[in-house]
């Protein structure tokens, strides 16, 4: 799955729940009063189910969660990092 | 004495806030319930908690000094079971079963057998009599009540009770241990709803009647609370959050403990749990959620 293919997954996601507009791709979603920290935790463990990943502790900075660029960018690390290990 | 090792009986959501605010400061735990089930529901509830709390940077209990642990080191310090016998070497038990009388008299007799003689237990109930409680086991003494606030993690402060038979060193221990959870406590004396749900549940049942008899809306009354009070919640919002069936079960005991019509419930808290209207757990209770 390439980035945009991620992109795109990340846009479903929160169109179940952010039915008004779609989220601009630099968008802090923290920021839009869509998103509390309830579906912020739905949607770390959506990453980790959808994207195979593990999100450790030392990732669970709102940083990695911000915005769908970042989210995005955030699981793109996450995978190099397991592939390079595995 | 410092406490290394502790029991907590019940992963409920207090029982999961206690065994992790001890996990958080370094404390062994052992987390007892019935079933595999529901200590492997228990164990994601507590991941989830821990995640939540990095996330957004919640300040959590934590010892002085030390840095905070992550998510894996702290569930490392759980041992979950369903097996008391897990129990034989604990320093203290912190009891978080459900709050009727015949299922507090089995696990107390159940931890009689299985917890060495220095073990102090601390029975964490909102209403059973903590005296009543130390009567079910051999080490009156021992017993005390330690009304933990939701989320335990959390809040600072928790209401310990002296029972009948409860010695002051018993009280030292507990306030040793609360301090090392990273809290303090008020000590009172046994009494039916001790201090915190004597008068909150009087409060939020008085609330309740002034919306039966239409002189007031949920918001107003809550609005009144914290507005002219300072308050962060009304009673009515309260009420959603502790939930109405436990609300309605509280006023009950203190109702029979006290023989009190001014504990009598308001005709519209029954009605309203008889609808399922239990507050945030259900979707809807004062208001919708």
């Amino acid at each position: 799955m390439d980035a945009a293919q991620t992109k795109e997954k990340i846009r479903e996601f929160f169109s179940r729940f952010v039915r008004a507009r779609e989220l601009r791709d630099d968008e802090d979603i923290f920021a839009t009063g869509y998103v509390n920290s309830m579906l912020a935790m739905q949607l770390v463990a959506f990453v980790e189910s959808e994207f195979g990943i593990t999100v450790e502790d030392e990732d669970l900075d709102l940083e990695n969660f911000k915005s769908l660029d970042n989210i995005v960018g955030f699981i793109e690390r996450k995978k190099t990092v397991t592939h390079a290990g595995a | 004495m410092k406490i290394e090792k502790v029991g907590v009986i019940g992963a409920g959501v207090i029982g999961i806030g206690v065994a992790q605010n001890l996990a958080q400061t370094r404390h062994q735990v052992v987390l007892i319930d019935l079933s595999e089930e529901i200590l492997a529901r228990a164990r994601r509830e507590l991941h989830h908690q821990l995640r939540f709390q990095r996330l957004f940077k919640k300040e959590g209990a934590k010892n002085e000094g030390t840095p905070e642990d992550g998510a894996r080191e702290v569930l490392e310090r759980i041992r979950f079971s369903n097996d008391y016998r897990a129990l034989e070497d604990v320093d203290f038990v912190v009891e978080n079963v459900t709050e009727k009388w015949e299922i507090k008299q089995r696990v107390y007799a159940q931890l009689e057998e299985v917890c060495p003689e220095r073990c102090v237990m601390a029975a964490n109930t909102s209403a059973i009599p903590i005296t009543r409680i130390a009567s079910a086991t051999r080490r009156a003494p021992k017993v005390l009540g330690i009304h933990f606030m939701n989320p335990v993690p959390l809040k600072p402060m928790v209401e310990v009770i002296r029972g009948h038979h409860t010695s002051e060193e018993t009280i030292e221990i507990a306030r040793g241990l609360l301090s090392q959870m990273g809290k303090t406590g008020v000590v009172v004396n046994d009494s039916p709803g001790f201090v915190s749900n004597r008068v909150l549940m009087l409060t939020i049942n008085e609330a309740i009647f002034l919306l039966q008899e239409q002189v007031s809306t949920a918001e107003d009354v809550d609005s009144i609370f914290k507005h002219c009070f300072g308050h962060k919640m009304g009673p009515l919002e309260t009420a959603d959050l502790i939930g109405l069936d436990t609300i309605l079960y509280s006023i009950e005991v203190l109702y029979e403990a006290f023989n009190d019509s001014k504990y009598r419930p308001c005709p519209l808290l029954k009605k309203m749990v008889d609808a399922g209207l239990y507050g945030r757990k259900s979707g809807a209770g004062f208001y919708s959620y």
